[in-house]
């Protein structure tokens, strides 16, 4: 205390020397007030307290701002769709908090702000504002209803091409669906009794689990590896049975990946990615565009380079989606493909999804397919943990309608997990009856795979041959029901803008509709998915007059 | 005293304020920053050195090198710890056969019904085939089963299900079929308006005792909390809006966000009706504080007693308060029996969470061939009718066997006058007035008399001792068999 005295007034005596031009007032509140900070200079503690009350202070108004802005952003995004609330409660806005609209006014408008918040603590008895719905299902309600793809179907729903009926009118060929090619077989092949004998009462009136009969686990089984040609067996104990691939895939992305994580996509990818994998899981989706150059082929050191940049932005990398037949090349995957992927899966620790819905579409000679359980049939378990394929049965089977996919993975928490989820998206039994009574013959199954691919190769053939008499290249495509077409030569802008040109010259002036790259996330502008399922081969020279009335019309505007 | 010039700069009022509190900040946000970058190779060090070290040394078989799930995934993946699903396991292991088991566990846990099995039999073995292959033309055309249809439902099949669901209220509310979304079964429904009407951490309201299975079918992906709010046995338990709005402080006070109203009616699992009053209250509360009310009025057509039942879309439809709150959840699995068929329906007044739903069924849509089979069921207007009347009659006879036999054991039941269940109170068989002792209970019921009915816990009931008990799946001669065996228990847990 004694020691200190002196001190102290030693440095306001210092002080008053210097602040002598000052005002009085000035400087008795100067040195009095922030005690301190003036510790500092006596050196006892004051160096801690100078440092941790400004500190203080700056974390606070750091923490202030960031929540603030947080609550913006979840405001705007939750404003687009109630424009009827955010008209009642518009006069509220100026009311939450003065210094909060200080500081956030300038960053975002406000007229959404105190929606959603001050309107129930403002006005509680506010009986005209409408309810609002939750945030996330705005993005589900956006969802991409403008892009090409969705418009496309729209229009073929509203005037579809019939031969007879509407000869004008739009061709479908953005539809993965198979209708005119194996359906008749399928149902002579399978009389009405076969099928009713499965729908007998007990069948359909009590509960069944809702991932599948193990009967039809056994009849799914046994169709796949007919569908890959005997070279691997299937368990069927390591199926579960959902209600279509997309809940299949969103099953596998609930159970894989936290919300905030991401899957690796190579891209041109499924356009249905977007929605199966994000809008209810929260899971995000980073792309890895392919080049024309590989001919589409992955490579891994893109894929490593789509690693490492997610991890510096602190995005966590829980798996990767590929698909094979690859969806819209129709390539086919090789083993070293597939063994490098299984590499770098194993090299960073992250799932395989691997979407093998085409697999029993397999049309091209010099293919084979190669699904992953084979590769993973001779890891350890380690590493078959980490794949698991996706099955499609109402594409192989060209039964789009009956809506049933399985799930095939070796991974224990995976397997019980998407069992108890699949109550959230089941097959129904009579579906399950159905089914059980169409693919359990070992020989109608060969059959049918057999008439299947044959029937895809001849309408290949024909409408790739018929687009390159037209100048159109198509990546050699030996799976799936799609061919990929360069058509870069007939868009006026090597560009996303030409490329939506051409496809709405295609939808106006050729009426048929395709799906362009972009719903595929190609980088490269000027490339189409064609779905050639749909067509009958009387209808291949339908289209191919058409397209090359499109094609006329670009080389007249050029 | 020299050094530290910046800080004293403070006391001289020279731009020292400014400089002394910046040079501090700075070297916090540093040492912040430094500990953050700092922080994350521990946090996860089972992962990093492994994926390296493993190709590196090619050690394959390492067991540390397992990818992991989801941390989300992990709760459900691992097996269930509530009673009611407990006991449906168990009951799979060893379930009772009047003939060939006549030692096994008598399933009371589940709500079937299978007293009209012979109307449905009889009508399917008449129509399944033609129902199914029909095409508009009336020629068997398999391409209007095969092809993709709307995700929401073909607009045929939304006018039966319209016309079925106002039949069977008694015909004093109309459905319009464009607020109306097919989904595959009442679960899906229930997940699907969880999603669209409250963000992750967002909670409902829901009147306990309620059915066990919204646990799962709520919280498991989207993150949807349920605030109970306890109804006692002395309101036969009926909620109140006194305790609604006890219960919407609270949480309010706990700083979670209340999106809605979540309750069944017929109630699962005690059974009974809500007046109108109530539901009108409920609406009216809902409207004060601008919340949601989800209805599920899935065993609406199983209403036998004399009470009157009335749907919220009539309250609704009155024009007292704003409708586009207003949800209701049906489905066919337990009016028409036909749980195998997986079909419901979410109806809502609010065009964002149709038109929400309708994206969303791509991902649990019924498929087409069932929604052909289930349009001709339900415009067959003769058939409905009669089964109609056939199920309300045999529920009610053998609603009133049931609880006929318990009452000559002494055990009492809640009023009730809808449902496949009755709720009863076995308390007086308790060890114990407590969760442990109605625990206890479940497990001497399941292990030594062989019943599975599910216990008031596993419903979130405060009040211990009450057992919902299913008794649509029940033959007339089985009623006798398990009072013998609660009588049984009974007795050798008082010697």
């Amino acid at each position: 205390m004694t020691r200190t005295e002196p001190n102290r007034s030693r440095s306001s005596n210092s002080d008053s020397d210097k602040n002598s031009g000052n005002v009085g007032g000035g400087r008795t509140t100067g040195m009095r007030v922030i005690v301190p900070l003036q510790g500092v200079v006596q050196g006892r503690g004051g160096l801690f307290l100078g440092s941790v009350i400004p500190c203080a202070f700056f974390y606070f108004l750091q923490f202030y701002l960031k929540r603030n802005r947080k609550n913006d952003e979840s405001d705007n995004s939750g404003e687009q769709n109630s424009s009827a609330s955010s008209s009642s409660s518009s006069p509220n806005s100026g009311l939450p908090d003065p210094t909060r609209s200080q500081s956030a006014g300038h960053l975002t408008e406000l007229t959404g702000l105190p929606r959603s918040l001050s309107r129930i603590l403002l006005s509680p008895r506010n009986s005209g504002g409408a309810v609002s719905v939750s945030g996330r299902v705005n993005c589900v309600l956006k969802g991409g209803d403008s892009s090409p793809y969705y418009v496309g179907q729209k229009r073929v729903e509203d005037d579809p091409y019939d031969e007879l009926g509407n000869p004008d009118g739009v061709i479908q060929l953005g539809l993965a669906q198979n209708n005119k090619l194996s359906l008749d077989d399928w149902v002579l092949e399978n009389p009405k009794e076969a099928i009713s004998d499965g729908l007998s009462i007990s069948g359909i009136a009590s509960y069944e689990p809702s991932d599948g009969l193990l009967e039809l686990k056994m009849a799914v089984a046994g169709f796949m590896t007919e569908a890959t040609k005997n070279s691997v067996t299937f368990d069927p104990s390591q199926l579960v049975l959902t209600s279509g691939a997309s809940s299949a895939i969103e099953i596998l992305s609930f159970c894989l990946a936290d919300s905030g994580n991401a899957f690796l996509v190579p891209t041109p990818c499924s356009p249905g990615y977007d929605r199966d994998v994000k809008w209810r899981t929260g899971v995000d989706i980073i792309h890895v565009p392919c080049r024309s150059a590989d001919n589409f082929n992955m490579s891994m050191v893109v894929l490593d380079r789509a690693f490492y940049q997610a991890k510096k932005r602190g995005v966590r990398i829980r798996g990767i989606i590929v698909s094979n037949p690859p969806n819209p090349m129709g390539s086919l995957l090789s083993r070293e493909n597939l063994y490098a992927l299984l590499d770098f899966a194993r090299e960073r620790n992250i799932h395989i999804i691997s979407n093998e819905i085409f697999a029993g579409s397999v049309h091209g000679e010099e293919g084979e397919f190669v699904s992953m359980a084979e590769i993973v049939d001779t890891e350890e378990n380690i590493d078959r943990e980490r794949v698991h394929i996706v099955y499609d049965l109402s594409k192989d089977l060209s039964f789009p309608g009956l809506r049933s996919a399985a799930i095939y993975s070796f991974n224990e928490s995976v397997l019980s997990a998407s069992k108890k989820l699949t109550t959230l998206s089941p097959v129904s039994s009579p579906t399950q009856h159905l089914l059980i009574s169409a693919i359990s013959t070992p020989k109608n199954v060969q059959r049918f795979v057999k008439t299947n691919r044959q029937r895809l190769q001849s309408i290949y053939t024909e409408l790739v041959e018929g687009l390159k008499e037209l100048g159109i290249e198509c990546t050699r495509s030996n799976g799936g029901f799609y061919c990929w077409a360069d058509m870069r030569g007939l868009i006026s802008s090597y560009s996303e803008k030409g490329e939506i040109e051409l496809w709405n010259k295609l939808l106006n002036i050729g009426k048929i509709n395709v799906i362009p790259g972009s719903c595929c996330h190609c980088i490269e502008p000027g490339w189409f998915r064609i779905c050639f399922s749909n067509l009958s081969e009387r209808d291949v020279p339908v289209v191919m007059n058409r397209i090359r009335k499109v094609c006329e019309t670009c080389k007249s505007q050029n | 005293m020299r050094l530290i010039v910046p800080l004293r700069g403070v006391i001289q009022g020279r731009g020292g304020l400014f400089v002394g509190s910046l040079i501090p900040c700075c070297l916090f946000y540093f040492l912040q920053l430094y500990l953050k970058r700092r922080r994350p190779p521990p946090s996860d060090p089972t992962e990093l050195p492994r994926t390296s070290s493993r190709t590196n040394l090619f050690s394959r078989g390492n067991s540390i090198g397992r990818v992991r799930v989801s941390s989300r995934a992990v709760p459900v993946a691992k097996p269930s710890d509530s009673p009611y699903y407990i006991g449906l396991e168990r009951v799979k292991t060893d379930p009772y056969d009047r003939i060939k088991n006549t030692d096994g566990i008598i399933q009371l846990g589940l709500a079937e019904s299978t007293l009209c099995f012979d109307l449905l039999q009889r009508w399917m073995s008449e129509n399944l085939m033609e129902s199914m292959m029909q095409s508009d033309d009336g020629e068997f055309n398999i391409s209007s089963i095969a092809m993709y249809k709307p995700f929401e439902g073909l607009l045929e099949l939304r006018v039966a299900f319209a016309d079925f669901m106002s039949r069977i209220m008694g015909g004093n509310v109309s459905f319009d079929p464009s607020n109306m979304v097919i989904t595959a079964g009442g679960t899906p429904a229930i997940e699907v308006l969880a999603f669209c009407l409250a963000d992750h951490g967002n909670a409902f309201l829901i009147p306990t005792p309620y059915y066990p299975g919204f646990d799962r079918d709520i919280k498991f992906r989207t993150g949807v909390e349920l605030i109970p709010v306890h109804c006692r046995s002395s309101d036969n338990f009926t909620v109140t809006v006194s305790a609604l709005e006890q219960a919407l402080n609270q949480a309010r006070k706990r700083g979670s966000k209340v999106s809605g109203i979540l309750f069944s009616n017929p109630s699962n699992p005690v059974g009974n009706i809500l007046p109108r009053e109530t539901l009108q209250d409920i609406l009216r509360f809902a409207q004060e504080k601008n919340i949601h009310v989800i209805s599920d009025e899935i065993f609406a057509g199983s209403v036998y007693g004399d009470k009157e039942f009335v749907s919220m879309a009539e309250i609704a439809g009155l024009g007292e308060v704003d409708k586009s709150r207003v949800h209701i959840i049906y489905g066919l699995s337990k009016d028409l029996s036909i749980p195998g068929f997986r079909a419901g329906v979410i109806y809502s007044f609010h065009e964002d969470v149709v038109n929400a739903a309708k994206k969303l069924m791509r991902f649990s849509s019924v498929p087409v061939p069932v929604q052909r089979i289930l349009i001709s069921l339900l415009s067959d207007v003769r058939f409905i009718e009669e089964y109609m009347t056939a199920h309300r009659q045999r529920i009610r006879d053998k609603h009133i066997r049931f609880v006929e036999g318990l009452k000559q054991l002494g055990i009492p039941c809640a009023e009730s006058g809808g449902g496949l269940y009755c709720w009863v109170d076995m308390s007086s068989l308790l060890t114990s007035y407590s969760e442990k002792g109605e625990l206890d209970l479940f497990e001497k019921l399941l292990t030594v008399a062989k019943i599975n009915a599910t216990p008031g816990t596993a419903c979130y009931c405060i009040e211990p001792g009450w057992f919902r008990c299913c008794f649509t799946a029940l033959a007339d001669e089985d009623i006798p068999v398990i009072m013998e065996r609660i009588r049984q228990l009974r007795e050798s847990s008082r010697s």
